[in-house]
């Protein structure tokens, strides 16, 4: 069974390569006090985007202009809740509603509402010489396409950014106590809209992994709530970049075990796998009572200056 | 004058789904999850609608409303649960829970309530008992668009004169002071306004299916609880105006099927432009706020 | 270079419809301290947050060193030499002090070198604090330090203190003060905002006061009088001296009265599981007024909403009759909606427990009846409360619960943030409460205010209660938790 143990693996680092990277994003802008509703509308925009970036460039052009329409969408938000200081959760569902109506309004208009069996190039997985040879997880971390590997490197780069920069701090700062930060010289609306506009980016290429990497076409709808699932990733991870993405590689399992109960077959209904990641999200967000641990100025409106 | 007709079928839901998520908005409660509770509300109906006896005769259609009106409470109860006890965000939690109605009716209507040739993804017809009697005959137009009504005035006039309303007011406005000053039990009387929310929402599943499709199949709610957070907050979330703003959504989206058939455009601009009016009247309120900032 | 290191000229600045600041104006010379007098709502804050850039100015203009400046955010101000430490302290509570004073830096972040860099700079100010130790864990008086480190991390040539020594135990503030003479004794200025008239005469050389949102007196402390500085900082509405410190009404006996509310051995643990309040037992009868002592976070906070019936007790017992008027200390928050009208505001009182329909008829007559016999200023009952003045607002809230609960009222710093008429308007009601037979309890962070009003005194100390002799020396001390002996 070890090949299938093994396919397994691949299939949840596979599976939770555009949550980890979303909520990657999620969490720089989290700790900047904004929760971004929004990302699902970001990684949708980027999924889109990342269909015309590809047909006419390429691949890694597609991934670009994923990550451009992710942080458009993004941009939306934030200047409605970073500069309006509008609430953030019905601005966040809006910007949603709006990048879902208006991928699937500009699809049907580029490519018709038939529906055109529409394919993209994708990404071929690319293993690591040596590296991929590793015994049981070998392949599954190593042997993934490259976007997977940016991941990679983006992890320590976020964190360190976080922590072991002036500006990490004033970010953390906003997250904590806004009045503090910018009594101290912080700019703080600048701090959290630049944060939300890297949240959004990262959903973007989130979105376009999606297409390039996995599903080779664009759907409407196709981000499937990843983005909220997102948000629940980033409270499990505790707010922290490195828990983000070891809780989105609990999520990728709970989305690879219906590959794994299909291939090995059983009567189970599909539907309660298409349904597992949002009960556990649900589940999660119960168990980690996140309220306690989370940024203290998280989701707040007022900077409580000017 | 089919349009008109069209207008007020489509904007039934509407309403009633903008009832529930200005009650819930009015209580300080990010209610997203208005479409998972349509789905749960007309699951429920139908159940009712295809296994009640043709015995029962008419009342078959009061209990699937019933029916409907549990359902859909039930639904908004768990995120309401789940935030009263551990603190989950509501916006997060109905969201999926949204998802997960989806699947569960996709499950029931393909299986244990499939339509016994087990061909289509769908119940089969309801009894003659739980149609919803027509307002005007041969045309679409049924008594639910009365009932929406009724209901709009019922939690208009529950807000403005009850006790309770206003306690859901005040715990809305300003938790703070609703506890304090007015020793309100501001987690209880929105969790009551949460599950109430989800129980009307519930109600429109039901009066849709008992109205317009006579069963249960997959997308039984083209997004009518997003549409509906539109309605709600343009309506200013008075139970009063989600009245006009329903019907000005129900013929947004006629206009915008037809606009799909005949020219070509995307129904989904609709959405788009309901996306556009959300952010508008929030911007809006925005800038009024920012213009009168007082030095506390 | 100029003689003035920082000058605010004809400064305006609004609020929507409040005119916070009409031509204000100081002048500070390098090497002196200057204190910026008046009392609350004066406008002190508003002009200096304009001088630090965290607001910006609506007319007038700012000078540093006789260069006009127009700061976009404090990191220009802080560039430009000009430093605060805040009334209400900006730190970050869930980190370190170093962490803390690194703030606004730039480039990379090393805490180690940074935490080098703070204690050098404890050590050649005098200010000592634990680097590691994280802010919300400190006692204010070590907060309030680390606010000053902040503030001096950057070398400034203006220091700014908004009321630095309002929460601080009288040693501390006299500490305080003296460093500052110290920093200024070499070459730098600082301003002092304060609203005691004694810590102006005694530590600064030139004195401005605001009155209003203007300047009407600025000069020297050396020319300057008590009398001729009450009169600037009050204006038309003086107030005697020493009437603020006078008894306001009759103070009756209560010996033989009953008791109203009862707390006999409560405790109260906070959400985070730390005792706020340890076996506490009090009794407070009907006809007297009990005055509450206590330095901000003793848990003096739990205690009055103990008695107002607004949290539980963890442990022991309380006995409270079925409705206590409540007056909480932040009236914008706690006690009022802000959006809703006066008539809705008023009919808070008792939503809690209403059954049924509202009787909308009867509360709109009992406000209007309210407006009238509290003296609040307002068209009507149906105008918003947030157009109403601070004193206004209070007033209103201040009849509400006496209307409300008849036998019990709780009062929180109930004169705090109001002018001289409108305070004197509380206190007056308050007694008058007393004097009709209401048991009152009010605390207040004005040890004068309480010693005045009250017929018993209660210290709150760490968590515990004792009752106390009630004059200024022995309540100041019980406070700090000296026994007197």
């Amino acid at each position: 069974m070890t090949s299938g143990t093994e396919a397994f693996l691949e299939g949840v680092v596979r599976t939770a390569t555009p949550l980890a990277l979303a909520a990657l994003g999620e969490t720089v802008t989290e700790r900047s006090g904004i929760i971004n509703i929004g990302l699902e509308g970001s990684i949708i925009a980027g999924a889109l985007g990342s269909v015309i970036g590809a047909a006419h460039g390429g691949v890694w052009a597609g991934f670009a202009l994923g990550a451009i329409c992710g942080l458009a969408v993004a941009a939306i938000f934030a200047l409605f809740a970073v500069v309006l200081r509008a609430d953030q959760i019905i601005t966040g569902t809006a910007v949603t509603l709006l990048a879902l109506g208006g991928t699937g309004t500009l699809y049907r208009f580029i490519y018709g509402s038939a529906g055109a069996a529409l394919s993209t190039p994708t990404l071929n997985t690319t293993a690591i010489p040596f590296l991929s040879r590793i015994p049981i997880v070998g392949s599954a971390l190593f042997a993934q396409p490259s976007i997977t590997y940016i991941l990679y490197c983006l992890i320590p780069i976020v964190s360190w950014w976080i922590y072991r920069t002036h500006a990490g701090l004033a970010l953390r700062a906003m997250g904590e106590n806004p009045a503090a930060a910018i009594a101290a010289g912080v700019r703080g609306k600048r701090v959290q809209f630049s944060a939300v506009l890297f949240g959004g980016a990262l959903g973007g290429v989130s979105g376009a992994t999606l297409v390039l990497a996995q599903a080779g076409t664009f759907v409407e709808g196709m981000s499937a709530g990843r983005g909220f699932i997102a948000i629940a990733i980033v409270v499990l991870g505790r707010w922290n970049p490195i828990g983000a993405v070891f809780a989105a590689l609990i999520f990728g399992a709970a989305s690879a075990l219906q590959f794994y109960f299909q291939a090995i077959g059983t009567d189970l209904p599909y539907q309660l796998f298409l349904a597992f990641p949002y009960v556990l999200t649900l589940v999660a967000l119960a168990a980690t009572r996140g309220r306690i641990s989370a940024p203290a100025a998280l989701g707040r409106q007022d900077l409580e200056v000017e | 004058m089919a349009f008109l007709v069209d207008m007020l079928v489509h904007a039934t839901p509407l309403m009633i789904a903008g009832l529930a998520v200005a009650i819930a908005f009015r209580a300080g409660i990010w209610n997203i999850g208005a479409d998972g509770q349509f789905i749960a509300g007309a699951t429920a109906a139908a159940w009712i609608g295809v296994s009640a006896s043709t015995s029962i005769g008419w009342l078959a259609l009061p209990l699937a409303l019933l029916a409907g009106a549990i359902a859909g409470g039930i639904w908004a109860a768990i995120a309401a649960w789940l935030r009263s006890r551990f603190g989950v965000l509501e916006v997060i939690s109905t969201i999926m829970l949204n998802f997960i109605a989806t699947y569960g009716a996709s499950y029931l209507v393909r299986g244990p309530l499939q339509e016994p040739t087990h061909v289509f993804p769908q119940t089969s017809s309801i009894v003659d008992g739980a149609h919803m009697p027509l307002l005007i005959a041969g045309t679409r137009l049924h008594w639910g668009f009365v009932l929406a009504l009724l209901l709009a005035i019922v939690a208009w006039w529950v807000m403005k004169y009850s006790a309770s309303g206003f306690r859901i007011r005040a715990s809305g406005m300003s938790p703070f002071a609703a506890r304090s000053a007015g020793l309100i039990n501001v987690p209880r009387v929105t969790s009551g306004a949460f599950i109430v929310s989800g129980a009307i929402a519930g109600i429109a599943g039901a009066i849709e299916v008992c109205g317009v499709t006579f069963a249960l199949y997959e997308n039984i709610s083209p997004g009518y609880g997003y549409t509906a957070i539109a309605v709600a907050l343009l309506a200013g979330l008075n139970p009063l105006g989600v009245i006009g703003t329903g019907i000005l959504f129900g013929a947004l989206e006629t206009a915008a099927s037809t606009m799909q058939r005949s020219a070509g455009i995307p129904a989904t601009t609709a959405s788009v432009i309901e996306a556009i009016v959300i952010l508008a009247v929030i911007g809006i309120a925005q800038f009024r706020s920012r213009r009168s900032v007082s030095a506390t | 270079m100029s003689d003035v290191a920082l000058e605010l000229a004809s400064i305006t600045r609004s609020f929507g419809r409040t005119v916070a600041l009409q031509s204000a104006s100081l002048s500070a010379r390098r090497g002196t301290v200057h204190a910026l007098l008046g009392e609350n709502g004066a406008g002190k804050t508003t002009l200096m947050r304009i001088a630090f850039g965290m607001l910006r100015p609506d007319a007038g203009t700012v000078m540093v060193n006789g260069v006009i400046k127009s700061f976009t955010s404090p990191g220009a101000a802080i560039a430009n030499g000009i430093a605060m430490v805040h009334q209400h302290f900006t730190l970050v509570p869930a980190m370190t002090v170093t962490e803390n004073v690194a703030l606004g830096g730039h480039g990379r972040f090393d805490p180690r070198q940074s935490r080098n860099d703070l204690v050098a700079l404890a050590k050649r100010t005098g200010f000592a604090v634990d680097p590691d130790a994280r802010v919300e864990e400190l006692p204010a008086g070590a907060q309030q330090r680390v606010e000053i480190l902040k503030a001096l991390s950057h070398d400034p040539r203006v220091l700014i203190l908004d009321e630095p020594t309002a929460i601080l135990t009288p040693v501390e503030a006299h500490d305080l003060l003296n460093r500052a003479r110290e920093l200024v004794n070499d070459g730098g200025t600082a301003i002092l905002i304060t609203h005691r008239l004694r810590d102006a005469l005694q530590f600064a050389d030139d004195i401005t006061v605001l009155r209003r949102g203007a300047t009407v007196w600025t000069g020297s402390a050396n020319a300057a009088t008590e009398d001729a500085l009450v009169s600037a900082m009050l204006g038309d509405e003086h107030v005697p001296a020493g009437s603020l410190t006078d008894g306001v009404g009759r103070r009756s006996r209560a010996d033989d009265s009953k008791t109203v509310m009862e707390l006999r051995n409560a405790g109260v643990r906070d959400a985070l599981g730390v005792e706020r309040l340890s076996a506490v037992s009090l009794e407070v009868r009907a006809g007297e007024i009990v005055g509450i002592a206590a330095v901000e976070g003793n848990g003096q906070h739990e205690l009055l909403r103990l008695l107002a019936g607004r949290i539980a007790p963890t442990s022991g017992m309380v006995n409270l009759p079925s409705s206590v008027g409540f007056i909480p200390e932040d009236r914008q928050r706690d006690a009022l909606i802000q959006d809703m009208s006066l008539r809705d505001n008023v009919a808070l009182a008792g939503a809690g427990v209403r059954q049924g329909m509202v009787d909308w008829t009867a509360i709109g007559s009992r406000t209007r009846a309210l407006l009238k016999d509290y003296d609040v200023r307002a068209r009507d009952e149906n105008v918003r409360i947030s157009t109403l003045s601070g004193g206004n607002q209070q007033k209103l809230v201040v009849g509400r619960e006496i209307e409300w609960s008849h036998v019990a009222l709780v009062a929180e710093n109930p004169s705090r943030g109001l002018d001289i008429q409108a305070a004197a308007a509380v206190r007056t009601r308050i007694t008058d409460a007393r004097n009709s037979g209401a048991a009152v309890v009010i605390y207040s962070s004005d040890i004068d205010e309480i010693i005045s009003l009250a017929d018993r005194v209660i210290v709150v100390y760490a968590g515990r209660v004792s009752e106390c002799v009630n004059d200024y020396e022995s309540v100041g001390r019980a406070m700090l938790g000296v026994t007197t002996t």
